[in-house]
């Protein structure tokens, strides 16, 4: 119960103690303290941004379905269009070639039965000499009968 | 009662408990009675244990009392490791543990302090922690068995006489070392804030003051200012001191007073054995409040220091 050094022996050991709080220890961790304070502060903001974000893709996602689902329509419309053109073109070139061939057949036929002609007329000719020569068991000249058998020979 | 030799009164025990190991200097020519009660005299100034209170009173200011000394530094430098350790490995990062727990005390601390102190001092949140803390670990010693750690140093040195008291705030060296540290403290920060002139007027111009037309008054007012603001000023330390003297004298004189029970039969020391719990427990919340009281109270006189009082002078 005495006062004696021990008072001031007590009261370096508190200056010391508080000091070295002061350096060491106090400032460090309240550092770190606060530091923790803005890394929540900031995970919640981030959090909550995400959050906004998320949301807006979202609506954003959707917007981009339904245009691609406009898109696909359309894209199904035209290829049917160009579908039934295709086909329409098609008959319509077939038809052309058909024509085309019919004709060419037409024309051949045709020239095949001029040939034809004229080869039987050139055939009529001498053939009607020869009767000729048969019936009338002579020769005739020919060249003073030609004129005539010509002409027999264009009238067939 | 473990300390006593069984045959030791009552007054000799709570006596005994009530001393502090005292390292200090006897005079030259001291009568020192001896253990085996022959007489010696000292032939030169001696420093060394006193062995009885009587000595240690002899000893006067010379003389250091060792347990309190001893246990104020072990547990500030318990103190002082802990938390230098956690601030060395703290992270921001979800804290476990010692660190959490560290930092419960340290938001705390701080949330106190910037409820009472609102100027920028570098020096007034460590010092609030470092006094909570070691107040509080200080008293906290008072909840040991008044005699288990007293008869592990008897023990160990071999003496069954030695004074041991393990709870440093019940000597009142230290709460007043303490308290007059932050009295210091106050007086250094209020010239600091204030200037050496402030400080003198608000000695002396306050809480009485004439007006200029009757200046004259003054020269009574000034004097009783003076003496008013002084007793004020001092009561400060000696009242912040002494109230932790005091209940944690209180406290520890209880529990000897429980522990004396012990040694009457088996049917009151089991009473005692209940009563010595139920003051313990008790005492948690008196250890804690008496800390926490002496923290908030130098935070105030801190802020008090600060304060600048905006009244023409």
């Amino acid at each position: 119960m005495n006062i004696n050094l021990t008072l001031i022996g007590q009261s370096l050991t508190f200056i010391v103690f508080v000091l070295f709080c002061m350096k060491y220890v106090w400032p460090a961790l309240i550092g770190i303290m606060v530091q923790r304070e803005q890394r929540i502060a900031d995970g919640l903001e981030a959090a909550d941004r995400a959050d906004k974000d998320l949301e807006l893709a979202k609506k954003e996602a959707k917007k981009k379905l339904h245009k691609a689902k406009e898109q696909a329509a359309t894209i199904i419309d035209q290829a049917n269009k160009r579908g039934s053109q295709i086909v329409e073109e098609a008959k319509e070139q077939a038809r052309a070639e058909a024509d085309r061939i019919k004709t060419a057949a037409q024309a051949e036929v045709a020239r095949e039965v001029s040939q034809a002609r004229e080869e039987l007329r050139g055939k009529v000719a001498a053939l009607a000499l020869a009767g000729a020569e048969k019936v009338l068991e002579s020769s005739i000249d020919a060249s003073s009968h030609n004129a005539m058998l010509d002409k027999l020979a264009a009238e067939l | 009662m473990a300390s006593s030799e069984g045959t030791v009164s009552a007054t000799d025990y709570i006596q005994h408990h009530l001393q502090n190991m005292t390292y200090g200097k006897l005079p030259a020519g001291y009568h020192r009675h001896q253990a085996d009660g022959t007489m010696s005299v000292l032939e030169q100034d001696t420093w060394t244990l006193a062995h009885s209170s009587a000595e240690a009173k002899d000893m006067g200011f010379m003389a250091l009392h060792l347990d309190s000394l001893g246990w104020g530094l072990f547990l500030a430098l318990l103190l002082g490791f802990t938390f230098r350790r956690v601030a060395k490995t703290a992270s921001s990062d979800t804290p476990r543990g010692l660190q959490s727990f560290v930092e419960l005390i340290f938001d705390f601390i701080n949330s106190t302090v910037s409820d009472i102190f609102h100027h920028k001092n570098r020096f007034v949140a460590p010092m609030a922690l470092t006094i909570f803390t070691w107040v509080f670990m200080m008293n906290l010693m008072d909840l040991f068995p008044v005699d288990w750690l007293p008869f592990v140093a008897q023990k160990i040195s071999g003496d069954s006489h030695l004074f041991f008291k393990v709870v440093p705030t019940t000597d009142p060296n230290v709460t007043l070392g303490m308290s007059i540290t932050v009295f210091l403290l106050m007086i250094g920060f209020s010239i600091k804030e204030k200037g050496a002139w402030g400080f003198i007027k608000e000695l002396t111009c306050h809480p009485f003051f004439a007006p200029p037309k009757l200046w004259y008054l003054n020269i009574i007012l000034v004097p009783i200012n003076f003496l008013l603001e002084t007793v004020a000023l001092i009561a400060k330390p000696i009242s912040l001191g002494l109230r932790l003297f005091g209940n944690m004298y209180a406290g520890e004189m209880i529990f000897i007073l429980i522990a004396l029970l012990f040694s009457v039969g088996l049917v009151l020391g089991l009473v005692g054995g209940l009563l010595q719990w139920a003051w313990a427990v008790f005492h948690i919340l008196v250890i804690t409040l008496q800390a926490f009281i002496f923290m908030v109270l130098t935070t105030v006189y801190m802020a008090m220091a600060h304060d600048i009082h905006d009244e023409e002078h």
